[in-house]
């Protein structure tokens, strides 16, 4: 059926050492239907507090408290994302109703209106969406992509979803300022964003056509014994040690600004800081993790991260303890997201590639998750000078034992 | 079928994207266009008048309602608003994400001061000489758990000073000094001598009314389950809202400060605001109604009766300065 896909698949090392300039097409449409979808997303996460507390006129409190909830339960469909996806053979089919539930629910929230069980439903399906496709859309980059520009592949990909991210509070800004603070058109364009992400993906992506062989069936067994393999075994393990020491970004700005005596304005501008460095080091870093090794890229941007929690200590302030903190964030997630993926890829076989990365996935969110549930808990009873050290000392642990867990043979 | 879709992918593709693009302008133009007349709807006769946000326009002009119902759009743009004796305290966006309190005393900007988070509640205190807001603070996304938490700033036009949040002030709780850092203040309302004042503390899975001094920088607890507290021009009462309905849901109540007798306002189930007072009996405040827009009723101080209309697609509900 699609014959142009097979030919991508095979632009490999054998070439003759010519290595194409440019990521696979298929990369860069996948890295288009992200950006699209995340300016819708972002919009709508943007429009939120206002649209909760102005439209609605509800407490924004309960929302968080759902949103973390829903946010927990959903990391376990990736794991159904990705088994589906390898055993039907159609990523991109599985990616398609995942996109399709997050665009669809666009339109829920003007029918819904103040309900906060309404509203946690549709952010429950939003976030289901997000769980389902998640595996099939980083399994289909991985395929069609050449095992050593693995890495570079993800970067692409994470740059053009993280400029999405950018561009989509701006248009509500714009939209709110310029044209009109009614919630319905904003949902709606927000809607035609996701619709026209759906669009590319349908018309535009090749599902890459992978040999059916009768001896690797696509099995819950099978993908269970995935564990089995020492590389990945340790990898899912390892991210999510890291994952437990990892606490959430808006924890971290609170800290950083309360720290640095920088004025509160500051907290809306720092995760566009962190978000500008990651899309701007995210190919390049990829790239690097393609020479240097993916893991060991993987491991030091957690120490990146264990550097921004010490800088939380305060040994300088001011905006330059904001400017150099805010940067090694964004570093943290440029040498993390998609090179942890990248370090999966080539530790699963192909017909149980999304399977194989859903598993790295749904342990590293559900890690974090834990962690900031934990988090949350630990502040109801210390200072947060307090908090920042045991989150030191569990980053110190977790990167110790990850380094004497995962030994350089599983680090390309 | 499927050869045909395989070789015409690109041009179905991009006529789907284009009728995307111009269903979603269409529907845009045509919601824009109709909201002009939605400012302009009257409301009801509000005998001392009322200041408010509209919500209809599009625009969050704040506009006024006066006593033969008479609605006049001003040109003020704010999420929300206070007035009170020619001070007026805006909340609006500045840039996008970040928030700002504009101060007018007289109709002129006087002072102007960055949030660090979405705005929920504004006060003037009755002399217009102390402004109040409270936000909430979400970090970088609605979806980082337990990312969120109340940051409530004062501040004094008499001495320019500005306390960028409670939790700098000393902390009482049911008579034992508290040290925790995981505490929400919200909603302040102040007293007549512009330095006692009521606000809420949430701490935990409970919420206090809370007492504090400005000058003393200190707060001691009054009682628990009562929030956004709004004191009554003669300084003897206190509205606030308070679970107590069938789902958990908060009811408008107003207590006696010297009797301690608690009186539940009918029709209120569902609020979620911090009511104002227009005049002596008569408080105002937003609700929703079952999937619409907030509306603003008025309802009588002492429990007597239900609420009245005043006005549909409207919050933030004030007296007239």
């Amino acid at each position: 059926m699609y014959v142009a896909s097979t030919r991508q698949t095979k632009v490999s090392p054998s070439d003759g050492g010519v290595r194409p300039s440019r990521v696979p097409t298929t990369v860069v449409l996948l890295g288009t239907v992200s950006l699209l979808t995340d300016i819708s997303s972002e919009m709508v996460t943007a429009f939120l507090p206002i649209y909760v507390i102005f439209n609605l006129q509800m407490s924004y409190l309960q929302l968080g408290l759902l949103d973390g909830i829903y946010t927990g339960a959903t990391a376990v469909l990736r794991l159904v994302g990705g088994h589906v996806s390898d055993r039907v053979h159609r990523h991109k089919a599985v990616a398609v109703v995942g996109y399709g539930m997050s665009a669809v629910t666009k339109l829920a929230f003007p029918a819904i209106g103040a309900s906060s069980v309404g509203l946690g439903g549709v952010l429950a399906v939003d976030r289901a969406g997000k769980g389902l496709r998640t595996a099939p859309r980083d399994a289909l980059i991985s395929l069609v992509t050449p095992k050593e520009r693995l890495g570079e592949a993800f970067g692409v990909h994470r740059t053009m979803d993280t400029v999405g991210a950018l561009l989509g509070p701006l248009a509500t800004f714009a939209l709110l300022s310029w044209v009109t603070t009614r919630p319905d058109p904003i949902f709606m364009i927000s809607f035609c964003f996701a619709a026209l992400g759906v669009i590319v993906l349908i018309f535009f992506v090749r599902q890459p056509k992978l040999e059916r062989v009768p001896g690797k069936v696509v099995t819950l067994r099978a993908t269970a014994e995935l564990l089995r393999n020492k590389g990945m075994r340790r990898t899912t393990i390892a991210a999510g040690l890291l994952g437990l020491a990892t606490i959430s970004d808006a924890f971290v700005f609170v800290v950083l600004q309360r720290v640095s005596g920088v004025s509160p304005t500051w907290l809306a501008l720092m995760p566009v800081g962190t978000a500008l460095t990651f899309l701007l080091a995210a190919t390049p870093l990829g790239k690097l993790a393609d020479r240097a090794g993916r893991w060991r890229m993987f491991f030091a941007g957690h120490v990146l991260l264990l550097a921004v929690y010490l800088l939380l200590l305060g040994p300088i302030s001011g905006v330059p303890l904001v400017l150099v903190t805010v940067a090694l964030h964004g570093l943290f997630y440029a040498a993390t997201d998609g090179v942890l993926m990248a370090h999966g890829a080539t530790l699963v076989p192909e017909h149980l590639r999304a399977s194989g990365l859903s598993i790295v996935q749904t342990g590293q969110a559900l890690a974090r998750f834990a962690s900031s549930v934990c988090f949350g808990l630990f502040l109801t009873s210390f200072a947060f000078s307090t908090a920042v050290l045991i989150s030191i000392s569990t980053m110190t642990i977790a990167l110790v034992g990850v380094f004497l867990l995962i030994r350089p043979e599983v680090s390309r | 079928m499927k050869d045909w879709f395989v070789r015409n992918r690109i041009v179905v593709g991009v006529t789907a994207m284009v009728v995307v693009i111009a269903l979603g302008v269409v529907y845009v133009v045509a919601t824009v266009r109709d909201q002009q007349a939605a400012a302009t709807q009257p409301g009801a006769a509000v005998a001392s008048g009322l200041t408010f946000v509209d919500n209809g326009g599009g625009q969050n002009l704040v506009s006024t309602l006066d006593a033969s119902g008479k609605r006049t759009p001003g040109s003020l743009k704010c999420l929300r608003v206070y007035t009170a004796a020619g001070t007026t305290v805006c909340l609006r966006m500045g840039l996008p994400g970040a928030y700002e309190a504009a101060v007018y005393v007289d109709g002129k900007e006087v002072r102007t001061v960055p949030l660090p988070g979405t705005p929920s509640r504004a006060r003037v205190s009755a002399s217009g000489k102390i402004v109040s807001w409270t936000v909430f603070v979400t970090g970088d996304s609605y979806l980082a758990p337990g990312g969120f938490s109340t940051r409530t700033g004062v501040l004094d036009l008499r001495s320019g000073e500005l306390v960028e949040s409670l939790e700098a002030f000393s902390m009482t709780i049911e008579g034992v000094p508290d040290k925790r850092v995981n505490e929400n203040y919200w909603g302040v309302t102040v007293a007549s001598d512009d330095n006692t004042f009521y606000a809420t503390l949430g701490s935990s899975n409970t919420t206090w009314l809370i007492k504090g001094d400005l000058k003393a920088r200190s707060m001691v607890t009054v009682r628990q389950s009562a929030e956004c507290p709004s004191l009554s021009p003669d300084q003897t009462r206190v509205a606030y809202k308070k679970r107590g309905g069938r789902l958990g849901t908060w009811q408008l109540f107003v207590l006696d400060l010297a009797s301690g007798k608690e009186t539940q306002l009918p029709g209120s189930d569902g609020v979620d605001d911090q009511a104002a007072w227009l005049n002596p009996t008569t408080l105002a405040y937003a609700k929703v109604q079952q999937g619409g827009a907030p509306t603003i009723y008025e309802s009588a101080a002492d429990g007597s009766g239900q609420p009245r209309e005043l006005v549909a697609a409207a919050s933030s509900p004030g007296p007239v300065a």
